[in-house]
């Protein structure tokens, strides 16, 4: 076993490598994919019947149950994905793990294990793209003049099923459970050099993309349907 | 000292090692020498405990491996050394936070400032005073392999293995290299191994030398032998340099 001390160090490290190194991005993303959504949602509404609220709520529904958690996960097992694998695979191939076992040291629990404990921390990403991507909509929304503010309020607020919380958070954990493991897998387990690393790192992003989505299929088929 | 009796060793069928009896001895180099292929670095990843053999003992000062316990296990693992061919050193950590590492991996977070002394004190044996502060990635190839050997000697092992220590380094600094393994391992009384195909090595630090060929040991003796033995298989190997093959003409033609 790894040391206890070594390990906070090592799970500090991973949080800011992971989680706290995401979070540029991923608000970048989420605010202007909310601009849009609801950009797209305001230009389509041509028939006066239909209230303009509709467009909040339609922003709330896309953010809360998809984009935020299963679109940005897909961009994060190309961001996060591709650095666990690569730099897993480079300490591979320069047999740093080797090193690591020959110390006596349990190179997966040293290696993986604080990736996973650090991605425990991946639904507060996924919250803050929530709230970001939304605060984008209501921006775009608001700002263009396609709905007053106190409408697009009442849009979120409408028909708000808190369940639906509970399903993008339940998700968003199995989500970061593969981003932690499928990539380290690839990473640990490749064998070759600095161009099977790279081939590896692609592998991964493909292969955790494709978990991502059968996961997201299964979830939401188990707690929505 | 460690001694390796009948072992054995397959992958999928095919026989790598085929019943290695050979004792390697404290206080002195043993180069464990071979084409490649020959099955050098299968035996070292054995003794290290990273592979198991099929048949076959291996003891760590008479006790056999596969008597030890998980504890002792752990114990032996913080008395060996390694030096690995590419250096094997961790990236992302200062040349002094790599010779660090396995004290922190295995002393109490209290014992940080004698840690840290006992790091200047290997750095400074290894004449890497200065370069604590550097990555692996700014410093030369010999450095690396300067900084490996100050890792693996920081913990005082008992046993240090070295897998092609010279490898990629000018003939100049493969000496020093050499010489500075040799010197260490009777400074700190260790049994050293060292696994190479390089001839300049066997000269320079040979004292004691098995020689691996389709994974039978063909030959065993010193530096001083190997050049008068008429074994086919070691003469082929020791000569295949353009450089021992012109001495070997010279010397038969009496110059």
């Amino acid at each position: 076993m790894t040391k206890g001390s070594v390990l906070r160090g090592l799970i500090a490290k991973e949080l800011d490598d992971l989680i706290i190194g995401s979070m540029g991005i991923v608000s970048f993303l989420s605010f202007f994919i909310g601009a849009v959504v609801a950009l797209q949602t305001a230009l389509n509404l041509n028939n006066p019947l239909i209230p303009k609220s509709l467009v909040a709520y339609a922003a709330r529904q896309s953010i809360i149950l998809e984009f935020a958690p299963t679109f940005i996960s897909i961009i994060m097992a190309g961001k996060v994905g591709s650095y666990i694998t690569s730099s897993i695979g480079s300490m591979n191939v320069t047999e740093q793990i080797d090193a690591l076992e020959v110390m006596g040291i349990n190179s997966l629990n040293y290696l993986i294990f604080p990736k996973i404990v650090a991605m425990l921390f991946y639904p507060f990403v996924i919250a803050i793209s929530m709230f970001l991507g939304i605060l984008g909509a209501y921006t775009a929304a608001v700002m263009g003049g396609f709905v007053p503010p106190d409408i697009f309020v009442q849009g979120l607020q409408e028909d708000f099923i808190p369940f639906h919380l509970f399903y993008a958070f339940i998700k968003t954990f199995l989500f970061a459970f593969i981003l932690a493991t499928v990539p380290a897998y690839h990473g640990y387990y490749m064998k070759g050099g600095a161009l099977e690393v790279g081939q590896a790192s692609t592998t991964s992003f493909v292969w955790t993309s494709v978990v991502i989505i059968i996961t997201n299929y299964a979830v939401t088929q188990l707690l929505l349907s | 000292m460690i001694e390796v009796e009948n072992l054995h060793k397959a992958f999928d069928g095919e026989e790598i090692l085929k019943g290695i009896n050979y004792t390697f001895e404290k206080s002195k180099t043993s180069l464990i020498i071979g084409g490649s292929g020959s099955g050098k670095s299968v035996l070292l990843k054995c003794m290290l405990g990273l592979l198991t053999p099929e048949k076959g003992t291996i003891k760590y000062d008479g006790k056999p491996y596969s008597e030890f316990t998980e504890d002792e296990k752990k114990d032996l693992s913080k008395q060996i050394g390694m030096i690995f061919q590419g250096g094997a050193l961790f990236d992302s950590m200062t040349v002094e936070e790599n010779v660090m590492f396995p004290l922190r991996m295995f002393t109490h977070k209290k014992k940080k400032k004698e840690n840290m002394e006992r790091v200047r004190e290997v750095l400074k044996r290894v004449n890497l005073e200065g370069s604590e502060k550097k990555l692996p990635s700014e410093i030369s190839g010999g450095m690396q392999k300067r900084v490996s050997i100050a890792r693996a000697i920081v913990n005082r092992p008992k046993y240090l293995f070295c897998d092609e220590p010279n490898s990629g380094l000018d003939p100049k600094t493969a000496t020093v290299i050499d010489k500075l393994i040799q010197e260490i391992t009777h400074e700190y009384d260790i049994t050293t191994i060292i696994i190479t195909h390089d001839m300049n090595s066997v000269l320079e630090i040979g004292e004691k030398i098995a020689f691996l060929k389709d994974g039978v040991l063909v030959w065993k003796g010193d530096k001083s032998q190997i050049f008068q033995t008429d074994d086919e298989a070691v003469t082929d190997f020791v000569y295949s340099s353009n450089l021992f093959q012109k001495v070997r003409e010279a010397q038969q033609k009496g110059l």
